[in-house]
């Protein structure tokens, strides 16, 4: 067993630091930004040292206070760990660079609150992802929760409204997993991820740890937005503040996704919910549906930060898919999925905050000629957007192609059409942009009466039109053009990212 | 009879539970929602302790001395231990629940769901 102190470092340094910036707010308030990319790099440094171990040495423990398991907490981080942990923490620092810029200029004043519920929110997700305990679990599920709720609520018109309904459907799901916890607790008497596994096999016909696999499941689902509880998704992603779902969006449903490999894997015996119960067939209806219905409401859209959020829930349609198949290919398509969706989503948003910082629009009909107000940016983007459809060389194409792989092998084919045809419907959403965005001439060279474009557009709309677009400030387009040469670079390298690391994280026998 | 009787506690959990969860959903006004919530959160907390608790048990406290430990006599402290956290967690929730209701009422001057939808549209 190897000990290292690199797994509470990745959560300590943040959360510690979150409070250092509240204090340095008062005294200096240059001093907050450099703090809160401090420790953010400090997360990304902790979780590629532990990867690093992972990678060489096997799993590293992590006993907090010395109490040894199951008694006390343990932090226990594996490949599927280290590897999620790395994305979240290297996501999040890009998008804490990109938010310096519309930060400051969103909320004068304020800004050290707000980096300080963006840093407890990057805490919280990777307190989920690296701890060994389910009730701890729910702890670091709550944290990322209410900085979530708060950081939604200060955006635009409409958004207290619908942080509001998130919490409120974020409330349920959250009590649904600790209910889950409870009933395995009063099956087992045991909280700790390691022992739960060693004690759960000798217990599958009992009905209350059918109850608990149940509430479990239903609370991590609303958690992670699966269809059909996705309701909350739409509404707080789009009126939340452009850097804030630049970061909740890619990263919390995808934690989520983890959470829920984690408990099917590795608390339950990966046999349960293939045999036992039919989960697999569940996860799988529910996947494929959701995957057509974001597909389908996000060609509906106008919006253009609405529609990815529409596309965000067919992103997770995927994972739960690929999930579903319960075969090492599929498996290895979910996993891949974390990856990739996470990099693709974040430099989506980013790219509308970009657009929006600089007075763009957000309606997609007014995208037009923006390819030359903004080339880097939107070359970003068409990167990212071919992901998604998933083109190779791009990293989307990847996990796709092992989730149809996975369909394959368990002969779903009618899953393997949804995967098919989704890829189909996602070319539709995102070649509509670019051709708005690339070839159509800027409505301002064409002299068209903007209000016959959009009547209800109203005033606000027409005046942003004659701000100036050009390229956004260097700390807002570095993070995109390293996002998107990220979409490339790991596409290109996926399968030494299979070979090496995700390999690893599935259980043998699969 | 006794099925009911004998383990009144976790009925009434679910009955709170049940309460508070249809006043989440089926209610239009955003506070009845929100006590909705807090009842349906309480409900969580009554299942834990129970959970916990034993009939003719004491507190597990070992007295100085004590040999032989029978695990008979004391009641398990640990549900109790995590509805401490939960309850700091639920509280915080409710906190920036009312923090939110706020920033509602002072945009639209109401808390009907119904009204602020058409206000939306």
């Amino acid at each position: 067993m190897i000990s290292s102190p690199f797994p509470v470092l990745i959560i300590v340094v943040p959360l510690i630091s979150a409070f250092l910036i509240v204090i340095a707010g008062l005294i200096k308030k240059s001093l907050c930004y450099p703090l809160m990319i401090l420790s953010l790099s400090a997360s990304v440094l902790s979780s590629l040292a532990i990867l690093n171990d992972v990678l060489s040495h096997g799993t590293v423990h992590y006993r907090l206070g010395g109490w040894p398991p199951p008694w006390g907490i343990e932090y226990v981080i594996d490949h599927l760990n280290a590897f999620v942990a790395l994305i979240v923490s290297a996501i999040s620092l890009l998008i804490g660079i990109s938010a310096k810029r519309m930060v400051e200029r969103d909320f004068p004043g304020k800004s050290a609150y707000v980096y300080c519920l963006f840093v407890l929110q990057v805490t919280g997700l990777l307190g989920i992802v690296v701890t060994g305990d389910v009730f701890n679990l729910y702890v670091f599920l709550e944290i990322a929760s209410i900085a979530g709720y708060a950081l939604i609520a200060i955006g635009e018109d409409g958004a207290p409204f619908a942080s509001f309904n998130y919490m409120i459907y974020g409330t349920i799901g959250a009590c649904f997993y600790l209910l889950g916890v409870g009933y395995l607790y009063i099956v087992t008497g045991s909280l700790n991820m390691a022992d739960l596994s060693k004690l759960l096999p000798g217990l599958q016909s009992s009905k209350v740890v059918l109850m608990a696999f149940a509430f479990l499941m239903v609370g991590i689902a609303v958690k992670m937005a699966l269809f059909p509880l996705h309701v909350w998704l739409p509404d707080a992603y789009t009126y939340a503040p452009s850097p804030v779902s630049a970061l909740v969006a890619p990263l919390t449903t995808k934690v989520g996704a983890y959470v829920m490999i984690r408990i099917l894997l590795t608390v339950f015996p990966p046999s349960f919910f293939i045999e036992t119960v039919p989960a697999a067939l569940l996860l799988r209806w529910l996947g494929g549906f959701a995957v057509l219905f974001g597909c389908i409401f996000a060609l509906a859209q106008t919006d253009f930060k609405r529609m990815l959020g529409y596309v965000l829930i067919a992103e997770i349609g995927y994972i739960a898919l690929g999930i579903g198949f319960g075969n090492r290919n599929g498996l290895t398509g979910s996993i891949l999925h974390i990856l990739n969706d996470g990099l693709m989503m974040a430099s989506l948003f980013l790219i509308v905050g970009a657009i929006t910082y600089k007075g763009g629009p957000r309606k997609m009909a007014r995208f037009t000629g923006l390819h030359g107000k903004m080339p880097l940016t939107m070359a970003a983007f068409v990167v990212s957007a071919l992901s998604v459809v998933g083109i190779p060389p791009t990293c989307g194409f990847f996990s796709k192609w092992y989730l149809v792989l996975g369909g394959i092998d368990s002969k779903q084919w009618l899953f393997v059409a949804v995967l098919l045809a989704s890829s189909l419907l996602n070319a539709i959403l995102f070649f509509r942009v670019i051709e708005k965005a690339y070839f159509e001439p800027s409505m301002d060279e064409q002299g068209v009466d903007r209000k016959a474009l959009n009547p209800t557009g109203g005033q606000q709309n027409i005046l942003s039109n004659k701000v100036k677009i050009d390229e956004a400030p260097l700390t807002i387009l570095i993070p995109i053009l390293i996002m998107a040469a990220g979409v490339l670079s790991v596409g290109l390298l996926s399968g030494r990212i299979v070979s090496g690391i995700i390999r690893f994280a599935i259980p043998a026998h699969f | 009879m006794e099925f009911i009787i004998g383990k009144y506690n976790y009925w009434i959990y679910i009955c709170l539970m049940m309460i508070g969860f249809y006043a989440m959903i089926g209610k239009r006004n955003l506070v009845k929602k929100l006590i909705g919530m807090n009842i349906f959160q309480t409900s969580i907390i009554l299942f834990f302790v129970s959970t916990g608790s034993k009939k003719g048990a004491t507190i597990p406290i070992v007295e100085h001395g004590a040999r032989a430990v029978e695990a008979v006599r004391y009641i398990n402290p640990l549900p109790h231990v995590l509805m401490l956290t939960a309850i700091v967690v639920m509280v915080s929730t409710f906190g920036v629940a009312l923090a939110l209701l706020m920033m509602i009422y002072r945009r639209y001057h109401t808390l009907e769901e119904d009204e602020i939808l058409g206000f939306r549209k």
